[in-house]
């Protein structure tokens, strides 16, 4: 089986639909000739002509209100957003329009629209690079947001998200792209959307994670193992709709709970998680819930990054705590 | 492209299309193909449109209808919508109400939606219209998508953007031109110029001239007309819609007109401009150049007019029945376009309301 990276994961995901699909396009900034500045578009241009795969003006809110259009005249566009620090132009038609535009029409169209757009920090990129705006998209009701934290679930996800017939942001963890292979089968398959995944099982505590801090989890979760002790990790995948039973059931096994992200910890995911768990498993938990998440600053420059970023030893750390036993090992 | 209207009139040397002028005159040598008959027939339902329009606001005032944005002065733009092709798209905004009706909406539907029925947004599934829409220069960029898949799949139809001046501040309706200039879309821009937008006088909005001349800076042709003039109206639409199903297009119109009444039900335009100002643009009104027009051929007479005028307050009258019949919207029909597959968590609380609702506690 061929191994492959997240970026190439993603690449024969889109080639694979492009080639069955001949309603699909691609479009955004660079995609085409340029492949994109990450290369996860790299080479379509060249198989399926600039007409489908098209370098667009420099433009974030006409790419996402234009594919919504192309989506309502029957199109599959799957449209690239350079930078998440850039979706925020685009918001009004991705929130008020793309989002809304089911119930705005009575149901009438179902938007088909992936917009992909690199994620997160890690890659010492400039400022307005890095961010993690997940929040504001999960809180906005319509919208199907995606996040995978390796190439064979990069692959699944994005074809299921191709086929969801519903608009989906696919949130790529640009840290993580070219970060590991691993064993993508060149066939069709798809990772369902909605579902997380338990990346790891254990019995003490739960580290919920998506993207890239996975990574960090099962990090972390060795340097616990070391410790003596057994953490579950369950990769969230789609970050809306949250599958949060999956959580709560965690929960209701092991009594601790441990959230990280890399957005800020104010209303970022793991309050949503948190609270649900809360609802629902509160008298489960032996120990308060640690969030483990970038600071209520900006994503500083580069050279800070790694002390914005959460990390294997601040998770163990907050594992500790919710261990009771965060004096011994220090 | 053999052009009458676009590349004739330079609108940033201030030219205009005008054909018929305020007195009923008309200039037979740019007329479009707008037969006398059509004409008349135009006349009628512009004449129900605005009394539609001045009863939608008079139920306003009543508490019968909600927050209400007339198009009252507006109504020969509003009726370009009647030139749009079969397969052609009308993407409006909420001043549309006009131009939904030219093209078929139910008038009790648009009385519906004012009234906060989400129901009146349901569109017919065979209509080629896109939602109503409320931020000003959201849609020309659907527009612009829904125009491109158009040309990708080979169709011979266009789309038409409705948007103000007001909304050509906006950086989404820069984008769109943009984009349609250089993907060569068959994308009609129609900017229906009411000269405000709530209270900011058109001068105050742009340095430039006009509106139209900016469709040179996208590299397409734009066209300045007399927006109270359906025959102006009718001849810049139809020229660019057969353009665009032609392989041709974009194109901008930017259509001069006033509006006569409030921006919305809740405005009050005494703010902003005086009396006398309103009153010296009503010489120029759409409807009494077409009529007088139609008077000069003997093709209209007072008991016309008194019978369009009736029939106008019927339909209203019967649309208003309508919608004032269609009982009030179910509480759980908020829940039901948010998502095509409904995730656990929004089935529960959708389980909420309907647990209150039954407890009957919220009931006054």
């Amino acid at each position: 089986m061929p191994k492959l990276n997240m970026v190439s994961a993603i690449n024969q995901a889109l080639d694979q639909e492009m080639s069955r699909n001949g309603r699909m396009l691609v479009l955004g900034e660079d995609v085409g000739r340029e492949g994109g500045v990450f290369r996860v578009t790299d080479g379509l241009q060249a198989k399926y002509g600039p007409a489908r795969v098209v370098d667009t003006p420099l433009a974030e809110s006409a790419i996402v209100g234009v594919s919504l259009g192309l989506a309502a005249g029957g199109m599959l566009p799957v449209a690239e957003i350079q930078f998440e620090g850039f979706l925020y132009v685009a918001m009004d038609q991705l929130l008020n329009q793309l989002a809304r535009y089911r119930t705005r029409s009575q149901g009438r169209f179902d938007l088909g629209v992936v917009v992909r757009v690199p994620w997160g920090g890690g890659i010492h990129a400039p400022e307005m690079h890095s961010d993690s705006p997940e929040t504001v998209l999960v809180h906005t009701p319509g919208l199907t947001v995606v996040e995978p934290s390796n190439p064979f679930d990069a692959k699944g996800l994005m074809l299921s998200a191709l086929r969801l017939g519903e608009p989906v942001v696919f949130c790529e963890p640009k840290r993580i792209y070219r970060a590991v292979k691993m064993d993508v089968p060149e066939e069709d398959y798809t990772v369902p959307i909605g579902k997380a995944k338990t990346v790891a099982e254990g019995t003490d505590l739960t580290i919920v994670a998506w993207g890239a801090m996975v990574r960090e989890a099962m990090n972390s979760r060795k340097e616990l193992e070391s410790l003596g002790y057994s953490a579950e990790v369950i990769d969230l995948r789609t970050l809306s709709p949250m599958d949060s039973p999956a959580v709560i059931e965690s929960v209701r096994k092991t009594g601790r709970l441990i959230i990280t992200h890399e957005a800020p910890r104010t209303l970022g995911l793991g309050a949503e998680i948190a609270a649900r768990v809360a609802e629902e498993a509160l008298t489960s938990l032996l120990a308060p819930i640690e969030r483990v998440t970038g600071f209520d600053t900006f994503m500083p420059l580069g050279l800070l990054e790694e002390h914005y970023l959460p990390n294997a030893g601040r998770i163990t750390a907050a594992a500790k705590k919710a261990l009771g036993v965060e004096r011994i090992a220090a | 492209m053999n052009s009458r209207y676009f590349g004739r009139f330079d609108p940033s040397r201030g030219e205009k299309l005008q054909i018929l002028d305020h007195e009923g005159k008309l200039k037979e040598e740019l007329r479009p193909d707008l037969p006398d008959e059509r004409v008349v027939r135009l006349y009628e339902r512009m004449t129900v449109m605005r009394v539609a329009d001045q009863t939608a606001l008079t139920l306003q005032r009543e508490g019968r209808l909600g927050t209400y944005a007339p198009f009252y002065g507006q109504e020969a733009c509003q009726a370009s919508s009647a030139f749009l092709g079969p397969l052609d798209w009308l993407v409006p905004t909420y001043r549309e109400t006009g131009a939904l009706f030219m093209r078929g909406v139910p008038l009790s539907l648009l009385y519906r939606y004012w009234m906060g029925d989400e129901r009146g947004m349901s569109m017919p599934e065979t209509s080629r219209i896109l939602p109503v829409e409320i931020v000003v220069g959201a849609h020309p960029l659907h527009a612009v998508g829904l125009s491109w898949a158009l040309k990708l799949k080979g169709e011979k139809a266009a789309a038409a953007a409705y948007f103000g001046d007001g909304a050509s501040s906006q950086g989404d309706v820069h984008e769109a031109m943009n984009f349609a200039g250089v993907l060569k879309t068959p994308t009609v821009f129609v900017c229906e110029n009411n000269q405000y937008a709530i209270s900011l006088p058109r001068k105050e909005q742009t340095a430039s001239e006009t509106i139209a001349q900016r469709a040179a800076g996208y590299g397409f042709p734009g066209l300045l007309i007399d927006g109270n003039d359906l025959f102006a109206v009718a001849g810049s639409m139809l020229e660019a819609l057969e353009a665009c199903r032609n392989g041709g297009g974009p194109f901008l119109i930017e259509m001069l007109t006033y509006r006569y009444g409030p921006h919305t039900s809740s405005d009050d335009p005494t703010k902003y401009r005086t009396a006398e100002e309103v009153e010296a643009q009503k010489p120029f009104d759409p409807l009494l150049r077409l009529r007088r027009y139609l008077e000069s051929k003997g093709m209209w007479t007072d008991a016309d007019e008194a019978a369009a005028l009736e029939a106008g307050r019927l339909e209203a009258e019967r649309a208003i029945t309508a919608a004032e019949a269609m009982s009030p919207p179910a509480p759980m029909d908020m829940f039901r376009y948010t998502k095509k597959t409904v995730p656990p968590y929004l089935e529960q609380q959708k389980a909420e309301l309907a647990e209150f609702l039954e407890s009957g506690v919220g009931h006054a």
